[in-house]
């Protein structure tokens, strides 16, 4: 298993540590629930050191972004970050990433972390069928570390450390700044439904502001958070997790990930997905949560009258909302909230509704 | 640290614990090295009462956020009391495993099937070799 350049303190701090896509992470470091509480009542510091940084940048960079993503980030501005969706001819989602706009012609795409190899080589691949020879893609994951700082504490921790202000930073914006004199990029976004940063250094500087922050950070009640409680934390918030809730076979038209796909302009899978649109989609993912006791977990089946209808994708019990909720695909006519569904946890079918997302939202 | 093993009972390999009350029934639960291992238990599903089960088969599922673990009878026989507090509080199994956390009871099939268990010396080496 890969090692984060945190790994050493991960095991110092206690943590349970597992593979996740090829990674030594911690999933722990104390228990789920109450690193789940700490990011929504104070502040939680995860290392995603594992996910993978693409650097794209020369003249032709906004070309080969246009023809790689779902979305249109013609008119993003310097410093602004964009979600979106990287999909095959056949308009399957290959990643969901986020693209930081960095300069003229200089930007980062940000992967998760098991498809970051699968992701550079689909790049390179594409800049060369599409001839384009002025761009230069680089992988700057293994020199890249960053750590998420998430909370409703987290502005002022990291004010603590940080040389800008960092008030004026909106939500999905990025800025160069010092943390500890160390030259950081810093964005106000992250993956937990909370207000909080994601901040980018070189990896051998990582583990001084992990440290730092950590030191600064516990008399306001920042914990490290495992993976155990990001995955809590983002289905409360009903944010998608690849592999889990989508792949290659899955279409953004079909997730939540409609609003970044921009049918107007030509992209990869384009033509493949205005086809699907016209069609008509089959089915879609919902969020539901159980009428009974039970919780539902990824793979379990879903059934609408005696027949199985589909497959619960996410499942989880949440410790802000006490109780168990999920994602799921069902066919498009049983996928407006209110529906009744029977989810089969083991060899019961337990009742379930379909509801809106998010499951949570934080009060602003 | 896990609490000591009390050795007023038996355990199994699987972290189940089993105290006889001398009249042909026990009680059992998991052991709090268990629930050590499991932590947050949000989740507690029990056998129905009358329900018949086998010695080291799955008869109870607890569930913590991240997972889901089969808990199996340390006896065989049937199920004669579940303990309902569980459903509202699984926490219980967290706080006291060996006391109010415990699950069900049962009516043994052949009281010397509890041979086949551990005493509490034994199943307390068994996970300190583990831990290695």
């Amino acid at each position: 298993m890969k090692k984060t350049p945190l790994h050493d303190r991960h095991i110092a701090l206690g943590a349970k540590i597992i593979d996740f896509g090829g990674w030594a992470m911690p999933v722990q470091y104390s228990n789920v629930i109450e690193e789940h509480h700490a990011t929504r009542m104070k502040a939680g510091l995860f290392d995603i050191c594992h996910m993978g940084e693409i650097e794209v940048k020369g003249p032709q960079a906004l070309q080969l972004l246009q023809w790689l993503l779902s979305r249109n980030i013609e008119g993003q501005a310097i410093g602004q970050i964009k979600l979106s969706v990287m999909t095959n001819e056949n308009g399957g989602i290959i990643d969901d990433v986020t693209v930081y706009r960095l300069g003229e012609e200089h930007y980062v795409i940000v992967t998760n972390a098991g498809t970051k190899d699968k992701d550079y080589s689909w790049i390179e691949t594409q800049r060369r069928v599409r001839g384009l020879s002025d761009v230069e893609v680089v992988d700057n994951s293994d020199r890249t570390g960053k750590i998420d700082l998430q909370g409703p504490l987290s502005q002022t921790i990291l004010q603590n450390l940080a040389s800008d202000d960092l008030a004026p930073l909106t939500y999905y914006h990025a800025e160069d700044m010092q943390v500890m004199k160390i030259p950081v990029l810093v964005s106000r976004s992250g993956y937990t439904g909370e207000d909080g940063f994601e901040i980018y250094t070189e990896s051998r500087w990582i583990g001084e502001i992990w440290d730092k922050l950590l030191e600064v950070g516990a008399g306001f009640g920042l914990k490290p958070v495992g993976l155990g409680a990001r995955d809590t934390l983002r289905l409360e918030a009903g944010m998608m997790l690849y592999g889990n809730d989508m792949d290659e076979t899955i279409t953004p038209l079909e997730v939540v990930y409609g609003w970044v796909t921009n049918l107007e302009k030509d992209f990869v899978g384009s033509s493949a997905l205005k086809k699907l649109k016209e069609k008509g989609l089959e089915r879609k993912l919902v969020g539901f949560e159980m009428e009974e006791r039970g919780i539902a977990r990824h793979g379990y089946k879903v059934f609408k009258d005696g027949t199985e209808v589909g497959v619960v994708t996410s499942g989880t019990y949440t410790p802000t909302l006490q109780k168990a909720v999920g994602l799921a695909f069902v066919p498009v006519p049983y996928s407006r909230p209110g529906t009744d569904i029977l989810i089969q946890i083991r060899d019961h079918h337990a009742r379930a509704r379909i509801v809106e997302l998010p499951f949570y939202r934080r009060r602003k | 640290m896990s609490k000591p093993n009390p050795s007023d009972r038996k355990y199994s390999k699987e972290h189940e614990w089993a105290m006889d009350n001398r009249d042909g029934t026990i009680k059992m639960g998991i052991t709090d090295h268990a629930q050590e291992l499991l932590t947050d238990i949000v989740f507690v599903e029990l056998p129905a009462v009358g329900k018949k089960v086998k010695q080291m088969e799955p008869m109870a599922v607890v569930e913590s956020v991240k997972s889901v673990s089969d808990v199996f009878s340390p006896v065989s026989g049937e199920v004669i009391e579940v303990n309902k507090e569980l459903e509202e509080h699984p926490e219980l199994v967290n706080q006291d495993a060996f006391g109010k956390g415990w699950m069900a009871k049962l009516k043994m099939d052949d009281p010397a099937e509890l041979n086949n268990l551990m005493d509490a010396a034994r199943y307390t080496e068994m996970i300190k070799e583990e831990k290695h």
